[in-house]
């Protein structure tokens, strides 16, 4: 498995250099016994932020409504109060500003964790994020670096309107230069936006918002972060792949958990958590072990980051496959409001489908 | 960092009521105010704005409830907005055209959409947006500020067919001119000099970003020298002066005189009242007491006093409107709450042709429709 590195610290060399406090303080939440608290998805990005402001001064969260409002999903709640108007920033309606800014914030010396309200309204930070935020350590020949993050809120499934529901993860993913990371768990998510902060090159953390009070789980208390660039086995079985991330992982182990109680049929699901870098050695792993997969996501089929891993299999694992591999995905078309919502995410009974159809090929 | 003076952060809006300087007509107690001129409008007219009006507050206590029942998605209320909103589109001509937000459902309704097309997205059903082909109207925009250069190509493509023919008339808030799209299209507008009446809705909030913390300018409307466009600032509470000032802006853009510019910059001053949106809670970034001096400025309440001043409206015509307003609304929730649609919507007007991939997602789902039934499609399992 790959841990977070700085790629252009590695390109020459097989050894791998870890990023020294995102390695220390990465810790193994499987076999964790600390004190922990009950979190959300939403409380645990909290948590994670204030940690990282109070353990780093030069850390700033900036963006709409992020202050005095705590964010409109509570998302930076009380952090104002507690760290002041010059760490936790109210800016002007501009998002195109917000990520510009964060770009020289960065070069500046600041760790700023710019949040984006919707992934449906970044559109205009784009042209910084893929023009600049991905390519200035290159076009700089690393003179300049970018450990700046931003944070956007993604996905559907919660009867927003219009522009308030995107998955638009393959967008950046494409980007060299960018890291695209998405937890599907309070204590991944509280571990990956420290991760994130940590992190020496620009982090895109995208949110499920679905998942932002779905539940609560027991988190560590401590600072602690996940590596960037892991996947997560969330059930392990021998029988078929199931590779998801975000909102989707949880229709997915649903899925997983009634096949193996209906018939038997053992599925291994893999949340990616990082979708760029992708950990590669994880999903050949599980596909030569159980040589059939189905990928799971929200977003539209074509040209999704599905049909990256698809391509990953068939470079790493074609010889073990036994079948095609399926995409349960959503659909070639805008996501639709509240009524058809249901229909076009890729819920229980479309992953069940896709899973079987893979084991009875 | 320890040198930089922290500033406190800024928790209430500092404009309590409208600004001394902006055109009004009317006083709040509904009288002419000393060298104010009623505008050209019949008995009639300011009647049918009255209602309007009327029916416009009404929609927006219905739609609030609405949502909280769960019967509609996520609402932008106007309280407090729609003496503008309507008035505005009262200036208009039918063949004008309108380029709303998401909260500019007055203004919408006023230039010809029905309540019930507004109810039927606002429940979940996209066929809402679909504007019908006699009414001159885009969609409303939710991306904020996107709507300013498209507005400036809509005029922009009107005068290269007939350059006195149509205005455009483009909606957006304060925070929308801290965007970039907001300069890019006032820029354009003036450099190709095209029939745009750009009217910011300056409400004093972005969500919880109060006016002061979204622009260091005392004002939205000194902007519009930066461009080369005339800039007016009307008080957004006095329908008859927003009335009269978008109108000029109409008749110049239609019509300019000799070495006059077409476009021009309306910035509107008004007030939030109620919450950004039905998923917003104020309280926790305003005070009660915030705004108060504005719940004294109700559009509302101004138009009626003044028509009842000048014995356009009586007790009995305004219970007549009354009931009028409720039979509307009564009407357009049944229609909207008894829309029908079927997932196969979903893969209609992607393209004009749908794609191979397109058909074959849908007969995907129709084939699991027709094993499994819709009930099955339900989030089960999460």
């Amino acid at each position: 498995m790959s841990t977070a590195a700085d790629p252009s610290e590695s390109a020459d060399d097989d050894t791998v250099e870890v990023e020294p406090d995102v390695a220390a303080d990465a810790i193994d939440l499987d076999t964790y016994d600390g004190p922990t608290e009950s979190l959300s998805l939403v409380e645990a990005v909290r948590d994670g932020l204030g940690l990282e402001l109070a353990r780093d001064d030069s850390v700033l969260v900036l963006g709409e409504d992020v202050g005095t409002n705590g964010g409109v999903f509570r998302a930076t709640e009380h952090l104002q109060d507690e760290f002041g108007p010059h760490r936790v920033i109210d800016t002007p309606l501009a998002e195109s500003a917000i990520v510009g800014s964060s770009i020289g914030l960065a070069i500046s010396g600041m760790r700023p964790v710019a949040e984006m309200q919707f992934m449906g309204f970044a559109s205009p930070a784009y042209d910084q994020l893929v023009s600049h935020a991905a390519r200035m350590r290159s076009r700089s020949h690393g003179q300049y670096t970018l450990p700046m993050v931003v944070r956007m809120p993604y996905g559907g499934g919660i009867a927003a309107p219009e522009h308030h529901s995107e998955s638009r993860e393959a967008a950046l993913v494409h980007e060299p230069g960018l890291k695209v990371v998405t937890p599907s768990t309070p204590a991944d998510a509280k571990g990956l936006v420290a991760a994130a902060i940590r992190d020496p090159d620009p982090v895109i953390v995208l949110e499920p918002k679905r998942l932002y009070r779905a539940f609560r789980e027991d988190v560590p208390e401590e600072s602690y972060t996940v590596p960037i660039g892991e996947a997560s086995i969330r059930r392990a079985g021998d029988d078929l792949s199931l590779f998801t991330w975000g909102a989707s992982t949880q229709p997915a182990l649903a899925v997983a958990e009634d096949l193996a109680a209906e018939n038997g049929l053992d599925v291994e699901v893999v949340d990616l958590r990082s979708l760029s870098p992708l950990d590669v050695d994880t999903i050949a792993e599980s596909v030569q072990k159980t040589g059939r997969a189905v990928v799971v996501h929200e977003a539209p089929k074509s040209a999704g980051v599905g049909a990256e891993i698809v391509a990953t299999i068939n470079e790493e694992a074609l010889y073990h496959l036994e079948a095609p591999v399926t995409r349960v995905t959503g659909f070639d078309t805008p996501v639709p409001l509240s009524t058809l919502e249901d229909f076009y995410l890729p819920q229980a009974l479309r992953i069940r489908e896709g899973v079987l159809e893979t084991v009875e090929a | 960092m320890s040198t930089y003076d922290e500033p406190e952060p800024t928790h209430r809006s500092e404009s309590t009521s409208p600004p001394d300087d902006a055109v009004q007509v009317l006083d709040t107690d509904g009288t002419l105010l000393p060298g104010a001129q009623r505008p050209a409008l019949t008995d009639q007219a300011l009647l049918e704005m009255y209602e309007e009006l009327v029916l416009a507050r009404r929609f927006d206590e219905r739609a609030t409830g609405l949502q909280r029942q769960g019967r509609i998605d996520t609402y932008a209320p106007m309280r407090g907005q729609e003496g503008s909103q309507v008035a505005t589109s009262f200036a208009l001509d039918d063949e004008d055209w309108l380029v709303p937000t998401y909260r500019d459902h007055a203004a919408k309704h006023a230039h010809g959409r029905s309540y019930e097309a507004l109810l039927t997205h606002l429940s979940g059903y996209r066929e809402g947006y679909a504007v019908p082909d006699d009414v001159n109207a885009l969609p409303e925009y939710i991306p904020i500020g996107t709507q300013v250069p498209q507005a400036m190509g809509l005029a922009w493509g009107f005068t290269m067919q007939d350059p006195h023919d149509r205005a455009v008339l483009c909606h957006f808030g304060d925070g929308a001119t801290s965007t970039g799209d907001f300069h890019e299209g006032l820029n354009f507008a003036s450099v190709y000099d095209v029939p745009t009446i750009f009217v910011c809705n300056n409400n004093q909030w972005a969500i919880s970003t109060p006016f002061e913390a979204q622009t260091a300018t005392e004002t939205i409307v000194e902007k519009a020298d930066a461009y080369g466009v005339e800039g007016v600032r009307v008080d957004g509470t006095d329908p008859l002066a927003v009335y009269a000032v978008t109108r000029a802006a109409v008749e110049k853009a239609k019509h300019p005189a000799e070495g006059e510019r077409r476009p021009t910059l309306i910035e509107s001053c008004q007030y939030r009242l109620g919450a950004h949106s039905t998923a917003d809670d104020p309280s926790a970034y305003r005070s009660e007491d915030d705004g108060e001096d504005w719940e004294d400025q109700d559009p509302i309440e101004r138009l009626e006093r003044y028509l009842y001043h000048e014995g356009i409206l009586d007790d009995d015509l305004a219970d007549e409107i009354a009931d009028r307003v409720e039979d509307c609304l009564a009407t357009a929730i049944d229609r909207a709450e008894a829309t029908e649609t079927d997932p196969t919507r979903m893969f209609e007007h992607v393209y004009e042709e749908p794609t191979d991939r397109l058909r074959e997602q849908l007969a995907d789902l129709d084939g699991l429709r027709e094993r499994h039934g819709d009930d099955a499609f339900a989030e089960v399992g999460e």
